[in-house]
Parts: C-alpha cells; structure tokens; sequence
C-alpha cells in the first residue's frame, strides 16, 4: 500500500468525469420536480440511454452520434411514462419502477449481442491555453465536450427557472397545478416536456457512462447512478448548483474508494464498495437534519396527478 | 370529446376485469417483441403460461418449481402491500430478503454440526429479524430525519449485496469448499434445511406460511382495525390525524412487517431451493414482488393468484430460454409490460369516462 500512488490532480479530474453522468440525470429530474412530476424511472432511461449510445456510437462508428442516440434512447423511454402518469393518471411512484424494471429488461435484451466490444474513441475536447497550466489543466480543462455541457446545462437550468418566463410557469405548474390551470396555464403539455427533458439527460448521462467513462456495455452497468442522481435532487433541495456540488462530492467519494482498491488499502473490497451507496444515506440524512421544516424547495404538487375538473 | 369524471363507488368488476386485460394486452404485445426476436409467438406464449402446467414433458417438473417460486413473491408482496396503500414505499425488499437469509443461515452455520429440533423454528426467527433490521433503517430515518424511504430502502439493497458477497468470500465460505465461494449447503444439515414436506410437489414449509399468511392478511386489512387505519392514512393523511394516532407508528408497522416477510421469504429460499448463501444468491424476488402487490390489486387474495401468475412466467420464461432460445431479459421485459398496463388500467378503476356532445 503506497497512498503516494494517488495523483490528487488526476483524482480530482476523475471525479468529475464520475460525477458528470449524475449531474446529467439529476439535472433532468430536477426540472421534472419542478414541473410537479415524480419519475422514480431514472436507473431505467439511464441504462436505455447507456444502451442506445452503445449500440449507435459502434454502428456509426462515432462517438458523438452515439451521445446524440443516447439522448434518444432516454426521452424516448420517458415519453412512455409520461403517457402512463399523464394520460393515464397512473401512480407515479408504481409507474416509475415499472419504467426501471422495462428499462433495465430492454437495455439487456438490445445490449446482449455488443458484450464485450469497445465503443469509438470519444475524442476529449481541451480548452486551449487554459489546459497548459499546470495541474489546474489536468484537474479542469482536458476533458470532454460532455462535461462542459453538464455545467452549461446546469447553468441554463437555473437561468431558466429563476429567470424566465416559462421557468416561472414550469414551477407554478408544479407548485400547485389546479391553479396553474385556472390562470390557463398547459399543465399537460408543460409536464410532458419536463419528463422528455428529463429523459433525454438521464439518457444522455446513461451514454456517457457507456461510451466514456466506463467505457463498455455490461448489463446493468447503470448500478444504482439512477437512484443515487434521484436522492442528489432531494440533497441539492432543488437548486442546480447545490446539485453539482453534491454530485462532485459523491464522485470524490466514488473515485477515493476506488482508488483505495486500487493501491490495496488493506480493507475488504466489498466493504469499500458500499461506499457511494451509504455516502447517499448519510447525505439524505444530513440534509433532512439541516433543514428543520420539512423539504424546502420541494414543489407542492410533487407526485399527484392532475386531472381537469371543469 | 370525453372527459373524466370519478368514480364514486367502488366497482369490483372493473377492478377485476384490469388485470385480466392487462395480462391478455400483455400477451399481444409481448408475442410482437417475441416475433422480432425471431422466435414464434404462439409458441412463446403456449409455452409461458400453458406448459409449465399442462404439458405432459415439462409440467412434471415445472408445477412443484411454480409453487417454489411463488411462495416467496406472495410473502414480500403481501408485506409490501400494507406499505403501498398506506403510501410508504419500501422498495429495498431485495435487500431485506438477503439479510433475512444472511442471518438464518449465519445462525444454523454457526451452530454446524450439532443438531437439534430448534434450529430450524430458530433459524426462521433469525430470518424475520435480518429482514426487520434491514427494514428499520429506513424506517428510523423516516421517523426520526423525514428521510425518503424510497431512497434508503433502495441504497440498502446494494449494501446487502456487498454483505452477501463479504459472507459467500468471507465470514460464511465454506471451509470444506475447496477455497469456493459459498457457504456449507443447508440441506447437506439436517436440523436447518427447509425440505418438501411432500416430496415431488415443491411444498415446503415456506408455501404453506405463505398460504396462511394470505388469510392473515386477509382478515387483518378487512376485519381488523389496523387494516382500516393503514387505508385510512393511504387515502386521507389528513382524516387519519384525527384518530389521534401518530403517522410515524404505521411507517414504523409497514416497514417491519415488509421487511420480516422479505426476511422470512430469504430464510426458506436459503434452507431450502438454493440451499447455501452464494453471491449470486439473490434473483430479483424483491423486485418482481413489486409487480406482484400490483397485479393483485393490493389484495391478498389477489396476491395470491398473482403471485402463481409471476411465478408461472418466470418457469414458462425458463422454458423458452431453453426450448426456443428466447433471451432470459425478454420475461424481464414482459413482466415491465404487465406492470405498465396494469397501472393505466388504474385509468377506469378510479374514473368514469363520460363521453360529450358537441
């Protein structure tokens, strides 16, 4: 065991590409919150969308059509759901797992022949100038195009609910929908792009897990991301960048244990990979401790259906 | 142009009729997703839902593993159902089910090779208190922090799996195993294995608890006032503050009782048809008994039937693998499909559609 072996720079630029595919999907599930709608379909359209980018990025031979497929693959999965719970009316916490179980059975039945095969070259897209400092550049400005886009994206999202017009509708929907509705506000239509928008990410985040990260296809390589991006949303108490601060520390978490295996720490593997998933019960807890009334920033209507009355 | 309009009485038909539709959609479109498979539809589904029972080859075998499979999906959906209507959902079962069989069977291998007629009923309490452990945490979290249920029901499945690998490498191998992972076969111990009590029909001790606990349930949600209260605060938090009750006592209630049946299901399973702790111990049970609370409608008889039916997909879905060569994830597939169309069929249970003139 030699802790010398671990290169903070590299550590640190590792975690971020860990915790960009939870920034992905959680930023999109943020936005189906806010609109009101609970989708607990995560794992599911990230493992679609890991599995459609796979499969896409080796046909095509190219890793940016595969990221695109990925994004398909998940809105296309969510657009299922938002049939179910909208259309529908069905239970959102039911129809959630059932997209999970579906998901995860479709991504194995596509993903079996391509076991084992590596995916196109994803190539890094380094910031010029800024990458030749010294272990800042290694940290921050190597990576690829992906992962600047979760920040963007997570930049936008806030703009676009504090900000403009529409986000301010979006969370009047999900604040309480009946009103949203008697001021003639499209209740339906809104909530049924916020889960294809929140399908696409996580189903982008699923593909960035399978052509980058990983990167290969192995049946339910998702291993819980979904989950662990669903209590990100509820840590981050629904603001953007709390999200992504609380993403990155989940992957240092990730990345220090995996190191620790790494270098042969003398503690039982087994042990170690518990790490990420009691790192997320611990932060629940925090969270849920800090904040004394309740969930803060949770939107009103999170979770019931709404149906026209008049 | 129609609209929707609720229903303000209780329509057992319609509540009826939904499953059976489902199954029967469920049958269409999943011979659509066996014919791109390339296999024959007809003969998928002949073989799913009608060998396993009735085919003078297969049915020998296949009708003793259905009630095999079936007792576990009834017990932690039966348990599960309390939760669901009650809006607490513990969807971890999985991992309280491992535990359950963690602690049975660290128990009776800690006590290997004496023997002795309690090991068995004692091995059992083992079983209910892992799974009831494993159920608390989320549910002290809930009471104690406001914690999401979901969230730590779900996380603690991928700790059991890491417990349950710990114990297949470690604290539970097999000392005459040759350096393999696993533990010491149970049934190879007479006093801690859970045999047929029939032998050739698949009946051991686990399908008769789950059978009586069927008619537990039964009478506890319809005859018993904790039934009663556990629908009240499912439908009305707000009328169920009146009776004076705390919320915090049914999360606490559904979580233990979830959470020992799926404990109790892990310590059969362990004793019995898998026989020793391995790391891939665990297939999905606590998963697919989500399913299984739903397709019953929540109701224990319902889980009942349901629970043959799941139990009878994943037998008739062994056969085709082997038969027709059908990919082990397309039953997978074909059980989230149940579950989507049952859920929609929700749709007619709780509305009426009424049609408008123009």
């Amino acid at each position: 065991m030699d802790f010398s072996e671990i290169n903070i720079p590299i550590l640190i630029a590792s975690l971020i590409v860990t915790a960009t595919p939870l920034i992905l999907a959680a930023l999109g599930e943020l936005i189906a919150e806010k609109s009101g709608v609970l989708n607990l379909g995560v794992e599911g359209m990230m493992i679609i969308g890991a599995v459609s980018g796979f499969i896409i990025g080796v046909e095509t031979g190219s890793a940016l059509l595969g990221i695109i497929g990925s994004a398909v693959g998940g809105a296309l999965l969510s657009f299922l759901f938002a049939f179910i719970v909208l259309v529908m009316k069905a239970n959102q916490v039911a129809s959630g797992l059932a997209l999970t179980i579906f998901g995860l059975g479709i991504a194995a039945l596509l993903g079996h022949p391509y076991t084992g095969i590596a995916p196109p070259q994803f190539q890094s897209f380094s910031l010029p100038v800024l990458e030749d400092i010294p272990i800042i550049g290694v940290m921050f400005f190597q990576h690829d195009f992906v992962v600047y886009f979760s920040i963007l994206a997570s930049i936008a999202t806030w703009y676009f609910l504090k900000y403009s017009r529409r986000g301010l509708v979006l969370r009047s929907i999900g604040e309480n929908h009946d009103v949203a509705h008697s001021l003639g506000y499209k209740v339906i239509a809104t909530r049924f792009g916020s889960i294809l928008f929140g399908g696409a990410l996580a189903g982008l985040g699923g593909g960035y897990l399978s052509l980058v990260r990983v990167p290969q296809w192995t049946e339910g390589m998702t291993a819980g991301a979904g989950w662990i991006a669903l209590a990100l949303v509820v840590f981050s108490g629904w603001h953007p960048f709390r999200l992504i601060l609380g993403a990155y520390i989940f992957g240092g978490i990730t990345i220090l244990q995996l190191n620790l295996q790494a270098i042969g720490v003398n503690i039982n593997i087994a042990i170690l990979s518990m790490a990420p998933y009691l790192a997320t019960i611990i932060a629940l807890v925090i969270i849920s401790v800090s904040r004394i009334q309740g969930n803060k920033g949770a939107p009103g209507s999170l979770g019931v259906s709404f149906v026209k009355v008049t | 142009m129609f609209k929707l309009e609720p229903r303000v009485e209780f329509s057992p038909m319609i509540s009826f009729l939904g499953p059976l539709f489902s199954i029967a959609l469920t049958m269409i479109f999943g011979g659509i997703l066996f014919f791109f498979l390339g296999v024959d539809p007809v003969a998928a589904i002949k073989m799913i839902f009608w060998d396993p029972l009735m085919s003078e080859t297969f049915a020998e075998y296949s009708r003793p593993q259905i009630l095999i499979k079936a007792a576990p999906l009834i017990l932690i959906a039966l348990g599960l159902s309390l939760g669901f209507k009650a809006n607490i959902w513990n969807i971890g079962a999985e991992g309280q089910y491992i535990m359950g069989a963690i602690f049975g069977a660290t128990f009776a291998l800690s006590l290997y090779p004496s023997e002795s007629v309690f090991i068995f009923p004692a091995m059992i309490i083992a079983g209910i208190i892992g799974g009831s452990i494993w159920a608390m945490i989320p549910a002290m979290l809930k009471v104690k922090f406001k914690v999401n249920e979901i969230l730590v029901s779900l996380m603690l499945v991928y700790v059991a799996e890491q417990i349950l690998a710990l114990a297949s490498l470690g604290f539970l191998r097999n000392p005459d195993g040759a350096g393999f992972p696993g533990s010491r076969n149970l049934n190879d111990y007479p006093s801690a294995s859970n045999l047929e009590l029939i032998n050739g029909t698949g009946i051991h001790l686990g399908v008769l608890i789950s059978l009586l606990m069927v008619i537990f349930f039964y009478i506890l949600l319809f005859r018993h006032s904790l039934g009663f209260k556990i629908k009240l605060i499912g439908h009305s938090p707000k009328a169920y503050a009146f009776s004076g009750d705390s919320p915090n006592k049914m999360v606490v209630i559904c979580l233990l009782v979830s959470g020992g049946l799926a404990g109790l299901a892990g310590l059969f399973e362990v004793a019995g048809p898998a026989g020793q702790i391995t790391i891939d111990f665990n297939v999905g049970y606590g998963f697919t008994a989500i399913i299984v609370a739903f397709l019953g409608r929540l109701n224990p008889v319902g889980i009942f039937l349901a629970g043959i039916i799941m139990a009878l997909t994943y037998v008739g879905g062994e056969l085709t693998q082997f038969m027709l060569n059908l990919p082990a994830a397309a039953i997978q597939v074909f059980q989230g499909m149940l579950l989507f169309f049952l859920l929609s069929f929700d749709l007619f249970v709780n509305y009426k559609l009424k049609f408008l003139k123009d």
